[in-house]
């Protein structure tokens, strides 16, 4: 691990020539009632820059995943406000934030979460679907992302004849299709073995990064934090450290 | 986004068919029961569809149904004449005549009698008295499976039905009815050493096909001390009581009950040309203070009595009803659980921007396929289930209003089951795809 820039809840400015992707301001979240009323976010303040990765990490129950379903539209926060490329989400109403993660997030889940009836390019189609396309142009172009990720003989494969790492490049392939600007994961590596794990971390900042997109990747599996261009750390509902990792790849 | 819900539903086999089958067993269950209790009500009435030829059916005021006779003078023929608008009226006597025969068994196998012993047999039959000269209510010639209408004349004569044939002559090798009418040549080895063995000879018409229920014309019985003479074997819709029925003349059917005083049971009448029988009823009811129906009416008459003084609707809607809770818990239970199942994968839809409303589409829709499935393959079993009872002791008739009652039961089952899994579906967090 490098050098880190922690201001706690101070936010620093961004460096020269980059933008902020994702800029989120006293955001809290509690779950429960009365005396079970527990704070997974405490008034976060943070932000993601466009054209990076960023990682979220820490201990189970921190807040990673609550912080990350906040800024991805998919949990509304309790307090603060969560802008994505200058769009306040905590200010939409359903419909609108609805069609805003249809056009703009593209999620990576755990557990793949491919639904196991269809094959391996209407899986990846399926952002595109949801968009209006019709189902051989979503399927044309969901092959094409396919074959860029080097799944272009698993195109008719079904979920239960790949392994993990193939499942995890679909569904990469899924958060990819309609070209997001923001593309949030949550635990990619977490059921990959360590050669899987990497490819998959290296598809990420290969074919994910762009100028015009941010990525935000929670983890816990310390075997990949290297691919991170950001690091922050939670602890307890808050951003507890926020550091550049000179060791990050090229992008 | 509809194609991925139906691939979503068959991807599954298992759940798929698990969830077509408990709709087709509820739409199979609710389907033969209203046959069969239609059937059954048909039934009923199977003697005012058997005696066609007239308009009108007359009786005494109060009477309910065919089978509730109330004896009438005679003399109420002629009044019943004197009505404008009536072109003919004929009586029909209906009771009850009580067979008494020596019969013998003819075949091993039953235990009660070994073969060759006389079978004492005393046997309840409905008796038709039908018009003597115009033989008005006779079976139809089609209807005639052996000897002719017109032997009806001839002394002690008597037309006996042959859905009952067997309790009065329980001794027959009663395997070879289904052979009647097919040719000769075709018959096994088998069935012809069983004709040859039991009756001799096999009975056959002249266009070279068996004639199985000629081996009854010429056997006699008695009715109250007279005998009766088989002159022919028609073919009479099944009786709800399962007696047998006999035709023969009015007068004749005198001597075969005990004597009454009053002994004409119904009138049958006929109206003139362009005059509508619903006028000519009210016009007889007006004149003689007699009851006069039309045949649709007293045949709804009598289903009516049925269906409101005894249990058997009540019965057969218990085991509809029952089918349909059985079907709502089979199909509804397994869709549930399938949504259920399928519950992260809708999450990660919603993640990924589907609206609530296309995902309730995605879920109506599947619940439409397999409600469509389950009902159609729910009453093609039905109906193949009609199809092979047909003609048998199975009271089988399907009205035309139990599709759309069948209809309206999946369509409720599959809405109940969908309600549940919308309702999951709606209150889902998209953010659960995001708890391991």
């Amino acid at each position: 691990m490098s050098s880190l820039e922690f201001n706690g809840n101070e936010i620093a400015p961004p460096p020269d020539g980059i933008q902020t992707a994702v800029r989120v301001r006293g955001v809290s979240k509690y779950f429960g009632k009365g005396e079970q009323r527990v704070a997974a976010l405490q008034g976060v303040s943070w932000d993601v820059y466009v054209g990076q990765l960023t990682m979220i990490i820490g201990p189970s129950g921190c807040g990673k995943t609550t912080l990350l379903s906040v800024i991805a539209g998919i949990l509304d926060a309790d307090e603060g406000s969560v802008e994505i490329f200058g769009n306040d989400v905590t200010k939409m109403n359903d419909r609108t934030l609805t069609r805003f993660r249809a056009e703009r997030i593209g999620f990576v889940f755990q557990q793949y979460n491919l639904l196991p009836a269809l094959t391996s390019a209407e899986n990846a189609a399926v952002p595109l679907v949801i968009a209006g396309w019709s189902k051989s142009r979503a399927i044309e172009k969901a092959s094409h992302v396919l074959n860029s990720l080097g799944m272009g003989k698993k195109i008719k494969s079904m979920p239960n004849q790949l392994s993990g790492g193939q499942q995890q490049r679909v569904a990469i392939a899924r958060a990819l299709v309609h070209e997001p600007s923001l593309l949030v994961c949550d635990e990619p590596t977490a059921a990959l073995d360590v050669e899987s794990g990497r490819t998959v971390m290296n598809l990420m900042r290969e074919a994910a990064l762009r100028a015009d997109r941010a990525v935000v990747v929670v983890t816990h599996d310390n075997r990949v934090f290297d691919f991170g261009d950001r690091i922050t750390r939670m602890d307890d509902g808050h951003v507890a450290e926020v550091r550049d990792n000179v060791h990050a790849p090229a992008a | 986004m509809y194609w991925i819900a139906l691939k979503m539903l068959t991807g599954d086999r298992a759940k798929f068919f698990g969830i077509v089958m408990g709709l087709t067993f509820a739409s199979l269950l609710i389907y033969q029961q209203g046959s069969i209790f239609w059937g059954l009500m048909l039934r009923t009435a199977g003697q005012v569809t058997d005696i066609t030829g007239a308009d009108l059916w007359v009786m005494d005021a109060n009477v309910r149904y065919v089978d509730d006779v109330k004896p009438m003078l005679e003399s109420n023929l002629n009044r019943v004449r004197g009505v404008e608008g009536v072109e003919w009226a004929v009586p029909l006597y209906k009771g009850n005549g009580r067979a008494k025969l020596n019969s013998t068994q003819l075949v091993d196998g039953d235990p009660r009698a070994k073969k060759g012993a006389t079978l004492k047999v005393i046997e309840q039959v409905i008796l038709l008295g039908l018009d003597d000269a115009s033989m008005v209510g006779a079976p139809v010639p089609s209807k005639m499976l052996a000897g002719s209408l017109s032997a009806l004349r001839k002394p002690d004569s008597v037309v006996v039905d042959f859905t009952r044939l067997s309790k009065l002559y329980p001794g027959e090798d009663w395997s070879l009815q289904a052979t009647h009418k097919k040719p000769v040549n075709t018959l096994k080895p088998d069935q012809r050493r069983r004709f040859e063995e039991t009756y001799g000879r096999i009975p056959v018409d002249g266009d070279g096909k068996v004639a199985f229920y000629d081996l009854f014309l010429g056997r006699d019985f008695e009715m109250n001390d007279t005998r009766a003479i088989i002159v022919g074997v028609c073919e009479a819709t099944r009786t709800f009581q399962s007696n047998p029925v006999v035709y023969t003349t009015y007068s004749r059917a005198k001597n075969f009950v005990p004597r009454e005083r009053k002994i004409l049971s119904y009138i049958l009448a006929k109206t003139e040309k362009g005059v509508a029988p619903e006028r000519v009823a009210t016009a007889i009811m007006n004149q003689t203070g007699l009851k006069a129906r039309t045949s649709p009416e007293f045949k709804a008459d009598t289903i009516n009595y049925y269906l409101k003084y005894t249990g058997i609707p009540i019965n057969f809607g218990i085991t509809a009803m029952l089918g349909f809770l059985v079907g709502t818990a089979i199909a509804g239970q397994t869709f549930y659980n399938f949504t259920l199942e399928n519950l992260k994968q809708f999450g990660a839809l919603k993640a990924m921007g589907a609206t609530n409303l296309r995902i309730v589409g995605m879920i109506l829709l599947q619940a439409a396929v397999v409600g469509l499935l389950g009902y159609g393959l729910g009453c093609g079993l039905g109906a193949l289930f009609g199809v092979l009872t047909d003609g048998g002791e199975l009271a089988f008739h399907t009205h035309p209003i139990t599709l759309p009652i069948v209809g309206v039961a999946i369509v409720a089952i599959c809405i109940l089951s969908s309600i549940l899994c919308i309702r999951r579906v709606m209150v889902l967090e998209p953010a659960i795809v995001f708890r391991g």
